[in-house]
C-alpha cells in the first residue's frame, strides 16, 4: 500500500484520445452510470454468501452425525440471513417500499429472483436454528434444514449473476467467474465462522471447507483477471486495486495460519478471522472495480470498437 | 436549406393520435445547440435542477450528461481544437495544406473548427436492459412502445442504473427513485407530441411513428451523402444492433463515441441465459465442495 492517508477518488479517465488513435468518449466523460449502491451492498454480498453456504454445511454435518458443527452452521447462517434484509433495505432509495421486490416474479431480474430466494432462505435458516437450539418440532427442524440446504447455494451465487447482468464491462465480461468467486467466498466464510464456534475435531470439515474455499477464491480471482485482460485493470489500480491486494494478503495469511494451526484454538481462531475479513474485502473489491469500470469510457468504447472491427456488430437474434 | 418534412405536425390538425410504436429521430446535422429541448423537457416534466450551476469548460455544454434530472442533453464538440486526437475527418482543403494531423493555429481557428451538436435522450430500446432487470416491475413498456418508470412503484433499488448500456437512467438523490425520459407519456396519452420535439426550432428532433421516422432518416442520409457529407451515418436506426433497435435513434456526423455514445451497445440481458447457467454451475460446485469437506474422515469425532 502507498503512504497516502486515504483512498483517493478513482483517477479521472484521461480525456479524449488514446495514444493508439483509439477514439475516446466525449470529454473523457463516463459513458455508463456507476452503481449508486452504498457499503451495505458488498456487506450483504458477504452476509448472504455466508448464510447460503451455512445451510448446506449444516445439512451435511447433520448427515455426518456432527451435531455441534450443524448447530454452529445453523446459528451463524441464521444470523447472517437475518442481517441481510436490513442491509438491502437500507440501501434502497425508498426503504419503506422494500416489499415491492415481491410484487412480481421476474426471472429476467436476478435481483427479483434473489429477493425471493432470501425471503425463503432466511426464515428457513432462522426456523431451523431456533428449532435446533430449543430442541422442539423435530419434523419442522428437518424440513427447514433441508430447505436451507437447497436454497443456500443459489443464495450464495445469484449475486454473481446479478453483478454480471449489467452493462459494466469488468462485471459483465466476468459472468462465468463472478458466481464461482462468490461461491468460493461463501464456502470460506461459512467454514471460517464454524471454526470460530466449534472446537477442533468437530470443526475439521469446516476447516477443510474454509481452506478449500480460500484456495478457490484466489484461483478464481486470478482466472477472472486473466480473462478480463485490460478490463481487469480496476483490480490492479486505485481503490479496487488496494482492496484486491488487501483481500489477497488476508486470505493467504488466513489460510496459512489456519492450515498450520492444527488443534490449537488461538491460531485457528486467528486464521479463521483473517479469512473472514479477506472474504469480505474481496466483495468490496469487486464492487469497487465495477464502479471504476463504469467511470472509464475506455472500458466501454475499446471492446465495442474491437467487436465492430471484427465484424461482430450484427446482433440479430 | 430545406428542413425535413414533418407530416405529423405540418399537416392540418397536427398532433394526431400516434399509432403503434413511436419514437424520436434526432438529426444532428441541423442541430444548432439552442437547448430548447432541454428547457422544454425540464419545464413540462417538472424535472428539478441537476445540481448547482457550474461551468464545465466543455464548450457550451454545461449540462454534462443525461441523468435523473437531465432527460435531454445537448452535446457540443469542437473538433480539432479542443480534441486534437479525435478522429474527425479533416476538411479536404486543410488536409492538403496542413499535412497529417497538424494542429490548427489561432489564426486559422475558424477554418479548422468543426462544431458538432447533438441532443441526446433515452433510447427506449427494444431490448431494454433497465426494464428487464427492474425487480419491482416499476419499469414497463407502454402502448406506444416506450419504456417508462412508474414513480409509485419504484423503490430505488438502483439496479437499472448500471444496467443501461447508455448511462441514461439514474437515481435522484433527494427523492431516492430512478428517473429518466418518459417520451412524454402524459402528452402522448393526450394526443400531443413530446415537449422536446415540439420546442425544437430546426426539426433536429423529430417525433413520429418509428417506421416512418426510419424511412425519413434513410432519405436524409442519402440526401446528405449526395451533398458531399460523407461522414453522415445513422446510429441505432436498424434492428440488428445489440438493443434490438431503439425508439430514439440518431443521424450523426462522427463516430458515436465522439458524442459520448457507445459504438456497439448490447443489452446485458441478452446474455442472461449464459449468466444464469454460470450461477447454477457455481452453486453445484459449492454443494460438491461442502460434500467433499466431509469425505476424508467422515466428519465424525
Amino acid at each position: 500500500m502507498s503512504g497516502r492517508s486515504r483512498p483517493a477518488a478513482l483517477p479521472a479517465p484521461r480525456a479524449p484520445a488514446g495514444p493508439d488513435g483509439q477514439p475516446a468518449a466525449y470529454y473523457g466523460r463516463p459513458v455508463l452510470k456507476p452503481p449508486v449502491w452504498t457499503w451495505q451492498v458488498p456487506a450483504y454480498l458477504f452476509a448472504g454468501g455466508l448464510a447460503g453456504a451455512a445451510g448446506p454445511l449444516a445439512f451435511a454435518a447433520r448427515l455426518a452425525g456432527n451435531d455441534r458443527l450443524a448447530r454452529a452452521a445453523l446459528t451463524s447462517g441464521a444470523a447472517a440471513a437475518l442481517v441481510s434484509p436490513p442491509l438491502l433495505i437500507a440501501d434502497l432509495g425508498r426503504p419503506e417500499r422494500f416489499h415491492h421486490m415481491l410484487r412480481v416474479v421476474k426471472p429476467t431480474s436476478p435481483l427479483n429472483v434473489g429477493s425471493w430466494l432470501l425471503a425463503a432462505a432466511a426464515p428457513a435458516l432462522a426456523g431451523a436454528a431456533v428449532a435446533d437450539r430449543l430442541g422442539i418440532l423435530p419434523r419442522l427442524a428437518r424440513g427447514t434444514e433441508a430447505a436451507a440446504a437447497l436454497l443456500g447455494p443459489a443464495l450464495a451465487t445469484y449475486t454473481g449473476v446479478l453483478l454480471a447482468d449489467t452493462a459494466i464491462p469488468t462485471w459483465h465480461e466476468a459472468g462465468r467467474e463472478l458466481p464461482a468467486l462468490f461461491a468460493a467466498g461463501a464456502a470460506t466464510s461459512a467454514g471460517a465462522v464454524a471454526c470460530l464456534l466449534v472446537p477442533p475435531g468437530p470443526a475439521d470439515p469446516a476447516r477443510r471447507l474454509a481452506l478449500g474455499g480460500a484456495a478457490a477464491e484466489l484461483g478464481v480471482h486470478a482466472a477472472m483477471e486473466r480473462r478480463l485482460g485490460d478490463l481487469g485493470d480496476p483490480y490492479r489500480t486505485g481503490l479496487a486495486g488496494r482492496l484486491t491486494r488487501l483481500a489477497r494478503r488476508l486470505t493467504v495469511a488466513g489460510a496459512v495460519t489456519l492450515g498450520l494451526a492444527g488443534r490449537r484454538r488461538l491460531p485457528t481462531a486467528a486464521g479463521a478471522a483473517l479469512l473472514l475479513v479477506g472474504s469480505a474485502a474481496t466483495r468490496y473489491a469487486v464492487v469497487a472495480a465495477g464502479s471504476a469500470s463504469a467511470r472509464d469510457p475506455r472500458h466501454v468504447v475499446a471492446p465495442q470498437r474491437r467487436r465492430l472491427a471484427a465484424g461482430d456488430g450484427d446482433h440479430r437474434p | 436549406m430545406t428542413l425535413p418534412a414533418r407530416p405529423d405536425r405540418d399537416a392540418p390538425g397536427g398532433g394526431r393520435e400516434p399509432a403503434g410504436r413511436v419514437g424520436f429521430f434526432t438529426d444532428t446535422s441541423v442541430c444548432i445547440g439552442c437547448k430548447a429541448c432541454e428547457v422544454a423537457c425540464k419545464e413540462w416534466n417538472l424535472v428539478p435542477p441537476a445540481g448547482p450551476a457550474e461551468l464545465t469548460g466543455h464548450s457550451y455544454d454545461n449540462t454534462g450528461a443525461l441523468g435523473a434530472n437531465t432527460w435531454r442533453h445537448v452535446a457540443f464538440i469542437e473538433v480539432d481544437q479542443l480534441h486534437p486526437g479525435l478522429r474527425a475527418p479533416a476538411p479536404p482543403a486543410r488536409r492538403a495544406a496542413g499535412g497529417g494531423g497538424a494542429r490548427v493555429g489561432v489564426g486559422q481557428a475558424r477554418e479548422g473548427l468543426r462544431w458538432l451538436m447533438a441532443s441526446d435522450v433515452c433510447k427506449h430500446c427494444t431490448s431494454a436492459a433497465c426494464l428487464d432487470v427492474c425487480p419491482t416491475g416499476a419499469l414497463f413498456r407502454t402502448e406506444f412502445g416506450t419504456v417508462v418508470v412508474q414513480p409509485d412503484i419504484c423503490n430505488g433499488c438502483g439496479y437499472c442504473v448500471p444496467a443501461c448500456p447508455f448511462g441514461v437512467i439514474d437515481r435522484r438523490e433527494a427523492d431516492g427513485r430512478a428517473w429518466k425520459c418518459t417520451l412524454c407519456y402524459d402528452r402522448l396519452k393526450g394526443g400531443l407530441e413530446p415537449a422536446c420535439s415540439t420546442a425544437c426550432p430546426t426539426d433536429s428532433i423529430q417525433f413520429g411513428p418509428l417506421e416512418e421516422l426510419r424511412e425519413r432518416a434513410g432519405e436524409r442520409v442519402a440526401e446528405l451523402h449526395g451533398a458531399g457529407v460523407a461522414e453522415a451515418r445513422l446510429y441505432l436506426a436498424g434492428e440488428d444492433d445489440g438493443v434490438g433497435g431503439a425508439g430514439a435513434f440518431f443521424l450523426l456526423l462522427d463516430e458515436p463515441e465522439v458524442y459520448g455514445l457507445p459504438p456497439d451497445p448490447v443489452a446485458t440481458t441478452r446474455d442472461l441465459g449464459r449468466l444464469w447457467r454460470a450461477g447454477v454451475v457455481a452453486a453445484g460446485a459449492l454443494l460438491a465442495g461442502i460434500a467433499a469437506a466431509f469425505l476424508p474422515r467422515g466428519g465424525r469425532r
